[in-house]
């Protein structure tokens, strides 16, 4: 159960976004750039890069939804975004992006993990200073979004195809407009 | 541990902690600086004192320098007094602090870890001594925005100062004005 009333059809990060919408909006906005926005990075490699930080989390909403919207984004591959989690050196990646996971998997534990010689590796798979950058953000921002999930006791369901149907409407939309749906039919619960 | 010899990618010179990533990245800045504004900075029933007090409590654990010097700063600004918040690091139980505030740290402190620590009887202890809804909601996003705001402060390798006199002037500053405007690009002498 929640540690704060949080609307019981919201699942996630959902019912906490609802609970308190002013911070839901650059929660949302941040993770829009971060995960769509322009970049060299396709939105396939940047949510396996999410899903991946918060498999090491253990947060269950959070890499089942975004190992779902990875899926999604590479044609259905549940296989591969399950590789990503288990062992991602043994995964069907580029090596560019494997070099970018080792560095994601540094700041998830603590960024002052990161070394000169994994960034050097990652250069010589032709990483440049943005996707290094992004990938350093994706990893501390989602090490934000799992401790949100899990510090309020959000609902997590367990039911594969919830996160499948999720995973193919995010890919498809966005999160900013997926946000839209339960911020605006969901009063606050803070504000009444 | 020892700082990195300089920045991980090639951030713009002379710019402490997280400035140089928010000046890298500006699309990125926008959002966490509109986060930490209205989680430490804009009207709640927490004071900006005690909000401040979490981050740097949090930033403190996570051994961010950057972090825990600015955000002790701006506490120790808007309390008038830096001695609470080197209490509050050195032992929160014992600190000069409201048993409400206690509460949410030890919270606090749970989520810097794993946000899967804090238990119903936290949570319980912190409404017997007064704390909203709202006021645990925030105090866990706290948490989890600074363990956030601390890994990229120190994943891209910034250059963190040992410079109490910047520290002082930046919490001034910030508890003024709050996050959301950049500094002017000022060359911070090293």
């Amino acid at each position: 159960m929640p540690h704060i009333p949080l609307s019981p059809d919201l699942p996630g990060i959902r019912g906490a976004m609802a609970f308190r919408p002013e911070t839901a909006r650059p929660l949302n906005d941040l993770v829009e750039i971060l995960l769509r926005g322009p970049s060299t990075l396709t939105l396939g490699e940047r949510e396996l890069i999410a899903t991946y930080v918060s498999s090491r989390n253990c947060t269950e909403y959070c890499h089942n939804v975004h190992g779902a919207i990875a899926a999604a984004h590479l044609g259905g591959n549940e296989a591969l975004v399950k590789q990503v989690k288990t062992d991602f050196r043994q995964a069907e990646i580029s090596p560019k992006l494997k070099a970018l996971l080792v560095i994601a998997g540094r700041v998830q534990q603590d960024g002052k993990l990161v070394t000169a010689a994994d960034v050097a590796a990652a250069r010589k798979e032709g990483a440049t200073d943005l996707e290094i950058h992004d990938t350093v953000l994706i990893a501390a921002a989602f090490c934000m979004y799992n401790r949100y999930v899990d510090g309020l006791a959000t609902v997590q369901p367990a039911d594969p195809a919830f996160y499948r149907e999720r995973g193919v409407r995010v890919a498809r939309d966005g999160y900013v407009a997926v946000s839209k749906e339960y911020l605006e039919t969901h009063s606050p619960v803070a504000a009444r | 541990m020892p700082q990195p010899a300089k920045p991980h990618i090639d951030l713009p010179a002379g710019l402490p902690g997280i400035s140089a990533g928010f000046a890298f990245r500006p699309e990125t800045a926008l959002p966490m600086r509109e986060l930490v504004d209205i989680l430490l900075h804009q009207p709640n029933s927490l004071a900006p004192a005690e909000r401040e007090l979490i981050a740097a409590h949090v930033s403190s654990r996570n051994h961010c320098h950057f972090c825990y010097s600015s955000h002790a700063a701006v506490a120790s600004s808007h309390l008038g007094d830096p001695s609470v918040v080197a209490k509050v690091t050195a032992d929160p139980g014992t600190a000069p602090v409201s048993p409400k505030l206690k509460a949410l740290l030890l919270i606090a402190g749970k989520v810097q870890q794993d946000g899967k620590l804090v238990t119903a009887a936290d949570v319980e202890s912190a409404r017997k001594v007064g704390a909203t809804d709202v006021e645990i909601h925030d105090a866990v996003l706290i948490a989890a925005a600074f363990s956030m705001y601390n890994r990229y402060v120190d994943g891209l390798g910034t250059w963190q100062p040992d410079n109490p006199a910047m520290y002082e002037q930046m919490g001034k500053r910030l508890a003024e004005d709050g996050y959301t405007r950049p500094a002017s690009r000022e060359l911070v002498s090293k």
